[in-house]
């Protein structure tokens, strides 16, 4: 099947954007977490929005499921196909198509990547507010498939908040738009629904996107805590205050020492228990320096053992490289890494904190926390040697702890990294069967054979029944629950 | 029996309430569990349901077999202004809301038309912006989670109650702005701000056109007013045309956005609060109103397409987020011309509020762009089996 498959997908993208061979396909088998690896069968990369509806056309016709793939920087094994499925990668559909800056929007392909389309907008003062930590790799379309975040979606918000309207090509090949260049729906809010659905209702192969203004005047704070209880608070204050900084980052000593040891060395205090990075911005100076006096008090008054403000935009972009690759830096602590990524309401940080360096001792983990902290969304990073059986036992009975602590805190699995196959074991904690069935069932509504990217995000075995929809596909459910390593 | 004996028997004396002047039986179920096991009733016996809150928005006009209202699902179970997050059913009135969380310092920035005492679930389920959108973005963007139940009584939850979460596909975002097509939500969790250290707002009289000019000066600038709206003169009450910018935060921030306003004047803080109440209970007098999204660049051509098409007697419109509403009266016909000629030019008509045979016949909805029209029936029948919610999603 394989060779038959490949010569007609060949016939649509050309012989050389489909790759058959194992270790072609072995680039693939996995997205930015190490702790997953699927082989596909075929890889595909069609060029245009032609090649892509031909490409699924043609799927549609054979039956055959697919996995739509941007650059492949998720973290939560979403973008994976097992043998049997063919992974259609989007990253050759990479252009801007119009830049309209009078309505701060812009028309683009799913395969832009994410700083590439806000280099191109900062001639007209604007940009692309959601600035994940991959977004100098990852692509547009992959955002809206996973309602990706970043450090300056406090204030900004999220992607789902910057997607005015999309082109998207169901599993049939049959091509939907979904909202309108204004932002307003046509009627149910079928854009909001799309976004962070992680592929499962469809290709997204045109997405109009709002622009936002470049600020006109910024400040940068690092502030160091002696304790990590209270950088927690100090971001407590911060948010009560009715203060929104653009961004308010933390790090905990384990994430500074690594930053600190690698090439991407911030100046981050080492003996610091705690640094936090905060950024205020807006259209005036004097403004913007008043807020940022108020916030440095509101730090000093937790306990800040100093507060250091970025003297020019060399030093600022020193301060947020350490804390944008700081993930890259963990490399130094071992072979492997797992990034975690759950969301408490804010008060709970500091208690949550403590809850996963207790978390970490019991089980003998190095946990590096780097993260989120103006909206409570924590990224618990553990480092480990998947060698090392007993270890990788060890980190997925510690991960599921900091979770289960996570969910009793009032939060929730994933704030912006999504479920994927690694959070599929952990849907039915937040979400009842009959939740879990409804949204299985408004899956079924967009690919009712359940082709696109099957096996994510819904645990089908752990929904109430809900449409009488026809599941052609059950391959990788039952085996991706419970395999996290 | 009859259907109110039924519903008696189910729920109890206390939740049946005084029918309407069209006698259809009307339901207050007491709690989300209740609402469950009315729909659930409802389905199996093939009743047609329309849902109801305070009655101040649509009319209560829908062809029934009984009126659920949400009134009695009033009750506030969490607010928590460290997290600046509430939990609140969907029946509360949206007045009453304010109060209590302003009495814990907190504020949610949603300024629906409509009067006061409009239930938070209304608002919800139409996505009823107003000015603040400007600054604070649309309904959903409060929105952290909703609980809803389906036409055939199901439970169902989406979302949760921190600031960010993508576990499993955003059914919040269906709801809002669903219009009860697709359940009846139940219960929020709500995303607030700090009550506002600031909040004034100024007002400048002229013509629509130079004041659509000065609109595009103040977004030019910079300047990030929570409103900036401009509105008729009989909906301001003026003699001309009044634009309008709100500005809350801190007073520092205000300051300086004040200082980039020029000519404008500022008004007292009642004079303010009187302004931006009457401009939302306008919305609710005449018999028909809707809302329209274009691009910004396109809101004084759409303002003129109004003008000619329908009348400009009653309007409000934020000229930089490219969003209007229009209110006043107009026919059937009228109504649908505009949404096709509307629709030619990319730019989506929401009926929101108008008598049920205007409703039915020009629908919530309508003018999908391709392939959509069988994903929202698809969403529906899985919703409401049944189709037993009486709501005019699409028109004739």
């Amino acid at each position: 099947m394989n060779a038959s498959l490949a010569s007609d997908l060949a016939a649509i993208v050309g012989p050389r954007h489909v790759r058959l061979a194992r270790a072609e396909r072995a680039t693939y088998a996995m997205d930015g977490l190490p702790t997953h690896r699927r082989l596909p069968e075929v890889v595909v990369l069609p060029g245009t929005r032609e090649e892509v509806i031909a490409v699924i056309r043609l799927l549609a016709a054979l039956g055959i499921p697919f996995v739509p793939r941007g650059a492949g920087t998720g973290l939560s094994g979403g973008a994976l196909a097992d043998e049997g499925a063919v992974l259609v990668v989007l990253t050759r559909l990479n252009r801007i198509l119009k830049i309209d800056a009078a309505n701060r929007s812009a028309l683009v392909e799913p395969g832009v990547v994410n700083a590439r389309l806000s280099a191109a907008t900062r001639p007209h003062r604007l940009h692309y507010a959601p600035d994940p930590s991959s977004q100098s790799a990852c692509t547009i379309g992959g955002n809206v498939a996973e309602n990706a975040g970043g450090p300056h979606c406090l204030k900004y918000g999220v992607t789902a908040n910057h997607i005015l309207a999309l082109e998207v090509v169901l599993a049939t090949g049959e091509t939907v738009e979904l909202g309108s260049r204004g932002g307003e729906p046509w009627g149910p809010d079928l854009v909001g629904l799309f976004v962070g659905s992680e592929g499962n209702f469809g290709v997204a192969t045109r997405i109009a996107v709002r622009l936002t203004p470049l600020p006109q005047a910024v400040r940068t704070l690092l502030a160091d805590f002696m304790a990590l209880r209270a950088a927690g608070e100090g971001v407590s204050a911060i948010i009560a205050a009715g203060i929104v900084p653009a961004a308010l980052e933390m790090m905990d000593q384990s994430c500074v020492r690594a930053v600190e040891d690698s090439v991407y060395a911030a100046g981050y205090p080492r003996d610091a228990a705690a640094v936090l990075l905060v950024e205020l911005d807006g259209h005036d100076e004097a403004a913007v320096t008043a807020e940022a006096d108020a916030v440095a008090a509101l730090l000093k008054h937790a306990g800040a053992r100093s507060i250091r403000t970025a003297a020019d935009e060399s030093e600022r972009e020193r301060l947020w490289q350490g804390r944008k690759k700081a993930f890259g830096a963990m490399g130094r602590l071992s072979r492997d890494l797992v990034v975690q990524d759950a969301v408490v309401p804010r008060s709970a940080l500091p208690d949550v904190l403590e809850a996963i360096a207790a978390i970490a001792a019991a089980h003998a983990l190095v946990v590096s926390n780097v993260f989120h902290a103006g909206d409570g969304n924590l990224h618990p990073n553990i480092s480990f040697d998947a060698t090392d059986a007993g270890m990788r036992a060890r980190v997925e009975a510690g991960s599921a702890e900091i979770m289960a602590v996570c969910i009793a805190a009032g939060g929730t699995i994933t704030g912006e990294h999504g479920v994927g196959l690694d959070k599929l074991r952990y849907m039915p904690l937040i979400f009842d069967a009959e939740s879990l069935g409804a949204m299985h069932a408004v899956r079924l509504v967009f690919d009712p054979e359940e082709r696109v990217n099957p096996g994510k995000v819904v645990p089908v075995h752990a929904c109430r029944e809900w449409a009488a929809g026809t599941r052609k596909w059950e391959r990788g459910t039952a085996s991706a629950v419970g395999s996290v390593l | 029996m009859t259907i109110l004996e039924k519903v008696t028997a189910l729920l109890g004396e206390g939740a049946v309430l005084e029918a309407g002047t069209d006698r259809v039986p009307r339901i207050a179920p007491g709690s989300p569990d209740a609402v469950a096991l009315l729909l659930g009733t409802a389905h199996q016996e093939g009743w047609r349901v329309r849902v109801e809150g305070a009655g101040t928005w649509l009319p209560s006009d829908a062809p029934a077999d009984l009126a659920l209202t949400t009134r009695r699902l009033d009750r506030v179970p969490a607010i928590e202004p460290q997290d600046l997050t509430a939990t609140a059913e969907a029946g509360i009135g949206l007045d009453q809301l304010r109060q209590q969380l302003a009495d814990r310092g907190a504020w949610l920035a949603v300024d629906p038309p409509g009067l006061a005492g409009r239930t938070l679930g209304s608002v919800v389920a139409t996505a009823s912006a107003g000015p603040l959108r400007q600054g604070f973005g649309p309904v959903k963007d409060h929105l952290l989670g909703v609980t809803f139940v389906t036409g055939d009584g199901r439970m169902v939850q989406s979302g949760g109650r921190v600031m960010k979460n993508v576990a499993g596909y955003d059914l919040t975002r269906l709801q809002a702005g669903g219009f009860g097509a697709f359940g009846v939500i139940v219960l929020v969790h709500l995303r607030l701000r700090a009550l506002p250290r600031a909040d004034v707002t100024h007002l400048l009289e002229g013509s629509r056109d130079e004041l659509t000019r000065v609109a595009e000066d103040i977004a030019a600038a910079g300047l990030t007013p929570a409103a900036l709206e401009l509105v008729s003169p009989a909906l301001a009450r003026r003699d001309r045309w009044v634009l309008a910018v709100r500005l809350v935060g801190s007073p520092t921030l205000i300051a300086s956005d004040e200082a980039g306003l020029g000519r404008f004047a500022r008004l007292r803080a009642e004079e303010a609060q009187g302004f931006w109440m009457r401009l939302a209970e306008g919305f609710a007098v005449r018999p028909v109103t809707f809302r329209i999204g274009g691009v910004p660049a396109a809101s004084d051509e759409l303002l003129d397409l109004l003008q000619h098409q329908v009348g400009d007697e009653w309007i409000s419109a934020a000229p930089a987020a490219g969003a209007i509403r229009w209110s006043g009266d107009a026919t059937v016909d009228r109504l649908q011309r505009l949404r096709r000629t509307l629709a030619a030019l990319e730019v989506p008509l929401t009926l929101e509020r108008a008598p049920w045979p205007v409703r039915t016949a020009v629908g919530h909805f309508g003018a999908y762009r391709e392939g959509a029209g069988p994903l929202v029936a698809g969403l529906r029948r899985t919703f409401d089996p049944g189709g037993g919610l009486v709501v005019a999603t699409d028109g004739e």
